[in-house]
Order: structure tokens, then sequence, then C-alpha cells
């Protein structure tokens, strides 16, 4: 902490700034998993509104490691790789809901093939 | 105004995770909770970035980086578990 209070202003705003919207972004995005009316809606939030939110963390990560001059390889990993895996996972879940017919307020399901 | 910056993020990630574990008890449907688990790992590994950042420590970084690899995994395994019935034919 002390040596974060050492570094220069921009750096510390642009740090401060990526922590504020990296954290609304992850709470907005539990918000709307509470609060949609149905699942496929539910989806939405997480996937893209909590992706958002550690992007904001991991920037302010980034920016935290290159104020002191290293790189950052395992921040761009992480943001790399959970960037990529976000909707392939969400993908897999909104095609076990339609195999399992989960209700929608859009109308049921269309029938599904088993292809999974 | 850093210091405020990470505890501000550190509590509305904590606050978020609050909330999966409410969709996480209440479902109503078994995707729903599946989706409040995949919400919940992603939460944590900005926990711990946050962590790492407050402690200025580089080890952090090598267990987010486990829990989001491991998070994948089993979002996956349990997707294809509800989809299909089994993880690996």
């Amino acid at each position: 902490m002390e040596t974060l209070q050492q570094l220069h202003g921009a750096w510390q705003a642009v740090i401060a700034l990526a922590l504020v919207v990296g954290g609304v972004f992850a709470l907005v995005g539990a918000i709307g998993m509470l609060r949609f009316p149905d699942f496929y809606m539910r989806l939405h939030a997480p996937t893209k509104a909590t992706t958002l939110g550690i992007g904001g963390v991991l920037v302010a990560s980034l920016c935290v490691n290159w104020s002191r001059g290293g790189f950052g390889l395992h921040e761009l990993l992480i943001t790399l790789f959970l960037f990529v895996t976000a909707p392939v996972s969400a993908n897999l879940l909104a095609k076990a809901a339609l195999h399992l017919r989960v209700p929608s307020r859009a109308g049921d399901a269309p029938p599904t093939d088993d292809r999974g | 105004m850093i210091g405020w910056a990470l505890d501000f993020a550190t509590a509305a990630v904590g606050l978020a995770m609050l909330l999966c574990v409410w969709r996480l008890l209440r479902g109503p449907e078994a995707t729903d909770r599946v989706l409040a688990l995949d919400t919940m790992y992603v939460n944590v590994v900005a926990l711990v970035v946050l962590l790492g950042i407050r402690q200025g420590s580089d080890l952090f970084f090598e267990a987010a980086l486990l829990i989001a690899l491991l998070g994948f995994a089993g979002t996956v395994a349990l997707a294809r578990y509800l989809s299909r019935g089994d993880i690996i034919e």
C-alpha cells in the first residue's frame, strides 16, 4: 500500500479509475443475475458485465505492474483466458438450458436435436 | 485516493459474491446454480487480483490463473453433465 501511495499522481488516478469501474461492473453483473426474470436473461449479466468488471480490475493491476517497470504477463494471461472462456461457458450453459427446457418468457424453447 | 479505490473495489466484488450466493441457494433451475458458481469464480479471481495489488506480491497471480482454469473446467463439466447426463463418454 505504501509503495502505491508513492506512485506518480497520473498513475494513481488511472489505477483508481480502473478499480472503481471494475468494481461497479462486477456489482452490476451480480445484481443483473439476481434481478432478471428468466434464465436466458440472467445469462447476459455475468457474461458481459462481470467480464468487463474483472477486465477493469486487471487493467488496474497491469498499470501497477507497468508503473514498477514490469511487463505484466500474468495479468495479460488471466485477461486473455477469461475473455476467451466466458462466452464458451455461457454458450454451453445456454445449450444445457435449452436441452432441459428451462422456461423462457419468450415462449417455449424450440425442439432440440440431441447433439448437445 | 488509491487506497479508497481498492477498498471500494474489494467491497463491490465481495457484495457481488454475496449476491451470487443468494442466486446459488435460490435456484430455481439447476442451470441458474451453475451460472451462479461460474460468476462466483470470476469474482474470486478479481478478489485475488485485488489482494495481489494490495500486498504487492506476484504470487497471487499464479493463484488467480489456477482458479480461472479450474473454474472454467468445472463449469464445462457441469454444463455437459446437465445437457448429456455424463461428462466423459
